[in-house]
């Protein structure tokens, strides 16, 4: 399947993007300038550029608690992201959700997830309201990762989709880990696409590092989903580079497994592959990195001077219409 | 004017009335289309809007988690959970999306779902298939709860949460369902969070909600007859919001408080009320407040077990003569 040249690039950026963000994001938790638990994305962002850059603006997605790549790739700004993770006023939630939780309906997000499988039902339910309901053309993605595929949510999801022929896209992230159990002896399967079959549904198994890989079958399945033939299941296999989350001792690996996995990390073998068919030169390559380095930077300085909520807002938000009785 | 009618009846006329007028509103759950509803609940939905009511498999999570999807895409969700005690399959659903998620999001979209079904005792349907479980909503902060005794009631406020922006849970008791009463002919919403006086009175306040109100009515007859005592008996209707107002107006009248539920007596949902009349109207208690509430074990099977563990207007009878004997005014 022949990719456009801008797509490409774009697919690139996106990743790069993410990196930065990331990075950064590490770094200030570290410095203990972000408060709460971090969940970094980091060795997954082709997965999170390859499937997301193909929705549109009307389609919906369902994230994770290591959701900052997907809201990037949906088009989050990255100041209001970066402030949410601070908890200022000016964040996408006003400093309610945090890291896990970011989410912003008029963009799609229905969610990052603090709960393992939780975004399942609510892609479930999306899906109902576009297929049954509205009937309209949109598609739902829905990430979670081989951790999520233990829960009953899961199987009782795919059936879901599978028996009303909903327009939803699964895409297993299977960073072989779920927090700090090697999904070797927590699943019962080496291929988690496998279990679409189960449920009457396509499965695929691609290289979750390889971003045209994921490309490829995230738009075969998204267009079959768009042309109202139901759900998929993408399995992307890729490798949880950082810990399950900043600060985790990593008892459970060995560090020389993890330096071996930084050689197939996503970025660097897509930018050679760039390099090779002449449509990224080295002051090119320099350039994406630069701007991420310097958007990021902008996110940081704008969620640092942006205020904190009043501490009385805590009360605000529960409900649309608020009777005035105590909380 | 006023028409005849039962509880289930009136659910499913102000399904009807609103669902035609707005074609967001669609209802999914377990046996609730073809079967319309294990106690007739859904019954002739199906045939007015084939394509709206929908029979889905016995995957509780799906059930109640889809309703946070299906609502932020746009529509109004009607989810049956088909009994009160299967809620607890899916509780994670309910409690960490549909209940936290517009706070979580900073007050992003609405989330007007309705999660209904029937709670409470049958006639022995043990353990797994008796449970009042409201207290546990009240408690965690997230949905607005009904828990309405008469069709005119249930009819009203399903008219309100069908055109609010909330999530909201409806309790309705088995043994309401075939109630008949009068509900009035026009088109009518009643207001969260606003007791409902079903017979007023001077000397001791009731405070009920479901068919815990009939048997409060039961024992207030019966008190008055036999022993002069006037019971005012309030419905709460909604526990959240609850109508403190009213219930602190009524207890400054007669001096004496007993609430009334059919969940457990332990840390049911009469001692936050106890506790919020003592905090706030201490002065104008005669005597202690009383609570009446199941037994703190699960509903038992045989029908002399069942009978010594659940509250009755007999229970309520001799909370009333408790109440009005050791502390006359």
């Amino acid at each position: 399947m022949p990719i456009a040249v801008l797509t490409l690039l774009r697919l690139h950026e996106t990743m790069v993007r993410i990196r930065i963000f990331e990075r950064r994001t590490e770094q200030l938790f570290l410095e203990k300038r972000i408060p709460g638990f971090i969940h970094l994305y980091i060795g997954q962002e082709a997965i999170a550029a390859g499937v997301i850059t193909q929705l549109r603006d009307d389609d919906y997605l369902t994230s994770t608690h290591r959701g900052h790549g997907h809201m990037l790739a949906k088009g989050a700004d990255s100041k209001r992201m970066m402030a949410e993770l601070f908890g200022k006023e000016t964040g996408y939630c006003k400093g309610k959700g945090g890291s896990m939780h970011i989410m912003n309906f008029a963009m799609g997000v229905l969610g990052a997830n603090g709960e393992v499988a939780g975004g399942i039902p609510i892609a479930a339910g999306a899906g109902m309201a576009i297929r049954l309901i509205r009937k309209t053309d949109q598609v739902v993605a829905c990430f979670f990762g081989d951790g999520a595929s233990n829960r009953g949510a899961f199987h009782e999801g795919l059936n879901w989709a599978a028996i009303y022929r909903l327009p939803i896209v699964f895409v297993i992230e299977h960073n072989c880990y779920a927090s700090t159990m090697p999904t070797t002896e927590s699943t019962s399967v080496k291929d988690i696409a496998v279990r679409a079959a189960a449920y009457g549904l396509d499965g695929v198994t691609v290289d979750g590092n390889d971003v045209l890989q994921v490309y490829q079958a995230a738009s075969e399945a998204i267009q079959r989903a768009r042309r109202g033939e139901g759900a998929s299941v993408i399995e992307a296999k890729t490798y949880r580079l950082k810990g399950h989350f900043v600060g985790d001792p990593q008892k459970y690996r060995e560090p020389a497994e993890v330096q071996e996995r930084w050689a197939s990390e996503p970025i660097a073998p897509f930018e050679r592959y760039l390099s090779g068919i002449g449509l990224l030169g080295d002051a090119e390559r320099a350039a994406v990195w630069a701007r991420a380095e310097q958007e990021m930077g902008e996110a940081v300085r704008f969620a640092e001077q942006s205020p904190y909520p009043e501490p009385e807002k805590a009360l605000a938000d529960l409900f649309a219409v608020d009777a005035g009785y105590d909380y | 004017m006023a028409i005849e009618m039962t509880y289930a009846d009136a659910i499913c006329r102000a399904l009807k009335e609103e669902m035609a007028k707005d074609p967001t509103i669609f209802t999914y759950g377990e046996d609730i289309a073809k079967q319309g509803g294990i106690f007739g609940q859904y019954k002739g939905l199906l045939g007015t809007f084939h394509d709206r009511v929908i029979d889905t498999p016995i995957s509780e999570e799906v059930i109640y988690g889809s309703a946070v999807g299906a609502a932020l895409a746009g529509c109004r969700p009607v989810v049956e959970f088909h009994f009160a005690d299967f809620l607890f399959t899916g509780m994670g659903a309910i409690v960490n999306q549909i209940m936290k998620i517009r706070y979580m999001a900073g007050g992003q979209g609405h989330l007007p779902i309705i999660l209904r079904g029937p709670d409470g005792r049958a006639k022995s349907a043990a353990a797994h298939h008796s449970q009042s479980v409201e207290t546990l909503f009240m408690h965690i902060p997230g949905i607005k709860v009904a828990i309405p005794s008469t069709p005119a009631d249930v009819y009203g406020l399903y008219k309100t949460a069908l055109t609010q922006f909330d999530p909201v849970i409806f309790f309705e008791h088995k043994l309401l369902y075939a109630l008949k009463g009068d509900v009035p002919e026009e088109e009518t919403y009643i207001p969260f969070g606003v007791a409902d006086i079903k017979r007023p009175g001077a000397d001791v306040t009731l405070v009920a909600t479901g068919r815990m109100v009939h048997e409060s009515l039961r024992a207030a007859a019966t008190v008055a007859q036999a022993d002069g005592i006037q019971c005012e008996v309030l419905d709460l209707r909604t526990l959240v919001p609850w109508d403190k107002t009213a219930v602190l107006a009524s207890v400054r009248k007669t001096g004496r408080l007993i609430t009334v539920h059919e969940t457990w007596r332990r840390a049911g949902w009469g001692a936050e009320i106890a506790a919020t009349v003592q905090e706030e109207a201490f002065d104008a208690l005669d005597g202690p407040i009383r609570r009446t509430g199941a037994r703190n074990v699960p509903a038992p099977f045989s029908p002399p077990l069942e009978d010594y563990v659940m509250p009755s207007a007999d229970w309520i009878v001799e909370e009333v003569r408790e109440t009005c004997k050791t502390h006359a005014r």
